[in-house]
């Protein structure tokens, strides 16, 4: 492989427009989602709900605006080839810029030192996570994460034996307890293994997954699917009110863990799931 | 068809709704987050009054996008009104009479509810942009220091609604998810 030259200008404007897209636009194969739902969905007010919600992503589309207020903080996640060399400054920089101008008409929602709340006016900085892979490209991955979902994530460091119903307990009482305010139906992505920084990270990527696609790895297929079908029993319903469609799908990552652990992190994604891929 | 229900809210006008109803809202309420309550009861416990008289308004847990050219505001659904519940009896106290938000309230909160005939209503968490086209105008009144979380006054028309918890103990949460929970023995 040949080593290869990327200017971080074009990272920066990646970002910016990968917000800009992301902002105003939800993903097709969460529409597509939704619509299914709507179909299937039991109680009158959760139908309400969710043409609600499609009727809010139509227009916003139309009318070039945010989908939702809270236009989140954005994560983004760079695989980095390892034959690519980026020039032309700073990657980190970059990428912070590429996020202040992409949300230069969207809402501020960061603030620059958790306790003293003092909004840093620009939405930067990013949560940036790397990973180097092989080959010579640069894939960028962004999640525009509202906090209403991110407020009712939830980890917990279970011991070795705790075992799959440990697992399937945590979850769903995460999701009883986030009720209406994760802004059902939700997306529900599982980390487990790793360590306690590690499972986090699998979460997270578990809701980047397009819905539709279950895990490659038959056991956690079937895991996914059964706590599919135990989270729509529970009845919250869309927003809350009631209902079959409490969550559209979950996604599990799993890595190697400790002899002694078996880490569990919730993260969720709510009615403004936002987030796009670009390879460069 | 929905029943349009005028702001400002009055002892009357609240008595008769019930948990689990539709309604439109259309007049004038004020928007108030986490930095405005925290402000608020802070300038309240320091023995100064409120910046703008409390009695019978409507709080709506928002914070905005900004205005496009030419448009009142932003984007400007609910955020989660549990991280308003530390504050919010103490706003009851004082005769805010409705409140606009989404997701659960603490049992203080209902309770408090009832003592002062107070109603929580939950609009559509996430669709911002549909209930955006229903405020008509805004202006900044207190704390425009805080962005986003200043508090404002706003004219809405049409906007629409879900009584969640009604001033007599109702609770629309807990009837929706009865009806629909599965229960494996
Ligand atoms: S949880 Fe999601 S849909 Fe709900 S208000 Fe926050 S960003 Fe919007």
């Amino acid at each position: 492989m040949t080593l290869r030259q990327l200017s971080v200008r074009h990272i920066e404007t990646a970002v910016q427009e990968l917000i800009k897209e992301s902002a105003y636009k939800l993903p097709a194969d969460y529409l597509a989602a939704m619509r299914a739902a709507e179909e299937r969905e039991a109680s009158k007010t959760g139908r309400i709900m969710l043409t609600t919600l499609l009727d809010n992503a139509d227009y916003a589309e139309v009318e070039q605006i945010p989908t939702c207020q809270d236009t989140g903080m954005a994560i983004l996640m760079l695989e980095i080839g390892q034959d690519v060399h980026l020039v032309d400054g700073n990657l980190t920089d970059a990428i912070n810029a590429g996020v202040r101008a992409g949300y230069a008409d969207l809402r501020k929602s960061v603030v620059g030192d958790p306790l003293e709340r003092t909004n840093t006016a620009d939405n930067a900085p990013a949560i940036i996570h790397t990973d180097i892979v092989p080959g010579n490209k640069v894939t960028l991955t962004l999640a525009m994460k509202g906090f209403g979902a991110e407020l009712m994530s939830r980890m917990q460091m279970f011991p070795a034996n705790g075992g799959v119903e440990a697992v399937k307990a945590f979850v769903i009482e995460t999701i009883e307890l986030a009720g209406p305010n994760a802004c059902p139906p939700v997306i529900v992505g599982v980390g487990l293994g790793s360590s306690f920084d590690g499972v986090g990270l699998l979460a997270k990527k578990a809701l980047m997954r397009p819905l539709g696609q279950p895990s490659p790895k038959p056991h956690l297929a079937q895991l996914e699917q059964e706590l599919l079908n135990s989270i729509n029993d529970l009845g919250i319903g869309p927003q809350g009110f009631g209902g079959t469609v409490t969550a559209l799908a979950v996604h599990i990552e799993s890595f190697a863990t400790h002899i002694a652990a078996l880490p569990v992190a919730v993260n969720l994604n709510c009615s403004a799931p936002r987030r796009a891929t670009v390879v460069l | 068809m929905t029943i349009t229900i005028q702001l400002p809210l009055t002892l009357e006008s609240i008595k008769p709704l019930q948990a689990g109803d539709v309604f439109l809202l259309t007049g004038r309420l004020l928007t108030a987050r986490d930095a405005a309550h925290k402000r608020l009861i802070a300038e309240l416990e320091s023995g100064q009054k409120p910046p703008i008289d409390l009695k019978d308004e409507t709080l709506y847990y928002v914070g905005p996008a900004p205005a496009k050219l030419g448009q009142p505001l932003g984007p400007a659904g609910p955020t989660t009104s549990g991280r308003m519940d530390p504050f919010t009896p103490q706003l009851l106290k004082l005769g805010v009479r409705g409140l606009i938000g989404k997701g659960y309230r603490s049992d203080r909160v209902k309770q408090a509810l009832i003592e002062h005939n107070a109603v929580y209503f939950a609009a559509v968490g996430g669709a911002a942009a549909l209930l955006a086209r229903q405020i008509t105008s805004a202006e900044v009144v207190a704390y425009a220091d805080l962005g986003t979380e200043a508090i404002r006054r706003l004219e809405v028309e049409d906007f629409p609604v879900i009584v969640v918890n009604d001033c007599h103990g109702g609770d629309a949460y807990a009837d929706g998810r009865k009806q629909f929970e599965i229960i494996h023995e």
